[in-house]
């Protein structure tokens, strides 16, 4: 008998209407546990809105959501403690130093060995150097880093990520998706990435879903993307499904 | 409408404890945060206290009631900064934007809630402690003088401002930003209905059947009985206990119905304007 695996994520028919706006309409997928997926899309596509209803932050209009096999957000405290979140579109709170930043959440997330789990995450993210400082001070590459550090902190099976390395220099936002990799590799997180970033997606994600006005117009891996589109980068098969294929290479020719 | 699932209700000690060493980190960490506590309510005591002086030199009646406009002043202040502590810490978030990081955590509403009501206690008394001892030093007025009587005006008038809180707090989750004025001004709406500095009987006949159905006009009727004609007024203190009881309740299911419609519009992941 064939042993099947329940998704990590399963997003189903999921709809998001705000009053006359279909922001996400009708898409499904499922993600394996322990697979690292991009959600790829243009402004408005509906990327931030389908994270936003993963998280249980936004209710859908129709349509279900499960994570770990709860429903989102109607059973959402039996998985909360098992997610977590990072955008730069999200702050925290600017006075607290970032070590102070970090017991509140380890305590608001029950992290065994608070101080243990806050020492190996100021090693791994090369935090130290800014530990006691307050987090609103730090300069845009170490707030991305301490960003990270809170939502690595109870080391989430499924982790959702809004553009993290958007306003990072290279080198920084390199070395984060470097971080990403090795943190889903060990824990065997399952890491869902909304991103404008196309060299980011190809480069951590084994599958990519772009999305277009609330629709789900491709669904496949990288590799098979570029076979099918007759791409080289998944730049310009974004740029095929948001102008529409004969346009795009029209515009390449 | 369907009742909250009992895990948004259940407590948890610890996550009530992290958010109030949140906000304790913060007040830590800026000085003049510590001194606005203080500033507001020391001025007021000084208004007030010399009025009552210079009307007392010029009024038997007033000579008699000594200390009334001074347990007053305390005790509206405890109303509106009651209501301020919880409102400004919810703030704190909207202003850090930390929401979104909260709510998609497993801090339940409730906890919160919680946190924010441990707040306004730890605000207010860091104001209001050094301001009761000025009252003693500068005009003789000792509010602890009034006993139990003082800690059943206490519990009512925190209990008026922590429902108060609870809806500001609601409505700033739903509207964001923009309703941020709400969380300043709303209290003063009930100043000139909870007769705080006047007796009921002077506002027309009307407007007193509105005035019973606040609670703190229960407390300030009260007070008045017990400096000018030395009565404990158990029976307001009771009513405005079962008032209170309500209004608190009815502000817990405003609140969780306005987070509900938040999650529904969207406006949790948009905390700004």
């Amino acid at each position: 008998m064939l042993k099947t695996v329940e998704p990590a994520i399963a997003v189903d028919q999921l709809v998001k209407v705000y009053k006359t706006t279909r922001a996400v309409d009708g898409i499904s997928f499922a993600l394996e546990p322990g697979s690292i997926t991009g959600l790829l899309g243009g402004n408005g596509a509906g990327k931030t809105t389908t994270l936003a209803m993963v998280m249980g932050l936004i209710m859908p209009t129709s349509g279900t959501v499960k994570v770990l096999g709860a429903e989102m957000p109607r059973q959402r405290y039996q998985v909360l403690h098992e997610m977590n979140f990072e955008s730069p579109y999200v702050d925290m709170p600017h006075r607290l130093t970032v070590r102070q930043n970090l017991k509140v959440f380890g305590l608001l997330y029950a992290v065994e060995d608070l101080a243990g789990r806050i020492a190996a995450l100021v090693r791994e993210l090369d935090l130290s150097e800014f530990l006691d400082r307050p987090t609103g001070k730090l300069s845009a590459g170490q707030k991305t880093r301490v960003a990270l550090a809170k939502a690595l902190i109870n080391s989430p099976r499924v982790l959702l990520l809004d553009e993290p390395t958007a306003s990072l220099d290279p080198d920084t936002a390199d070395w984060v998706r470097g971080h990403l990799e090795r943190f889903r590799k060990q824990r065997g997180a399952t890491v869902l990435l909304a991103s404008h970033n196309m060299a980011e997606v190809e480069r951590l994600c084994e599958r990519v879903i772009i999305m277009k006005r609330g629709h789900i117009e491709d669904d496949d891996t990288p590799q098979r993307l570029l076979v099918r589109y007759g791409r080289e980068t998944l730049e310009e098969v974004f740029l095929d499904v948001a102008r529409g294929r004969g346009e795009a290479r029209e515009a390449a020719q | 409408m369907r009742a909250p699932s009992i895990s948004a209700v259940t407590l948890a000690p610890h996550r009530i404890a992290a958010m109030v060493r949140r906000y304790v980190y913060l007040l830590r960490s800026s000085w003049t945060r510590l001194l606005e506590l203080i500033y507001w309510p020391a001025v007021q005591l000084f208004v007030w206290g010399f009025l009552q002086l210079y009307i007392a030199q010029n009024s038997g009646f007033f000579a008699r009631a000594s200390g009334v406009f001074i347990a007053a002043v305390l005790m509206w202040d405890v109303l509106f900064r009651g209501q301020l502590g919880f409102s400004v810490s919810f703030l704190e978030e909207m202003w850090s934007r930390n929401l979104t990081n909260l709510m998609i955590s497993p801090l339940r509403p409730i906890e919160f809630v919680c946190a924010l009501m441990i707040m306004s206690l730890i605000r207010l008394a860091i104001g209001m402690l050094p301001v009761t001892f000025l009252a003693m030093a500068f005009f003789g007025f000792n509010v602890y003088s009034l006993g139990l009587a003082l800690a059943a005006f206490f519990l009512n008038l925190i209990l008026t401002s922590w429902a108060v809180g609870i809806v500001v707090a609601g409505v700033l989750l739903r509207n964001g930003m923009g309703a941020e004025s709400l969380a300043w001004t709303l209290m003063f709406v009930l100043m000139p209905l909870t007769c705080v500095y006047y007796p009921v009987s002077v506002l027309p006949d009307w407007l007193q059947v509105l005035a019973w159905t606040l609670p703190p006009t229960y407390v300030f009727e009260g007070m008045r009985a017990l400096l000018m004609e030395h009565v404990i007024r158990a029976d307001l203190m009771l009513e405005a206990f079962v008032l209170n009881a309500l209004y608190f309740g009815a502000g817990v299911l405003v609140f969780l119905q306005l987070l509900k419609s938040a999650r529904r519009v969207g406006s949790l992941l948009q905390t700004g304007e």
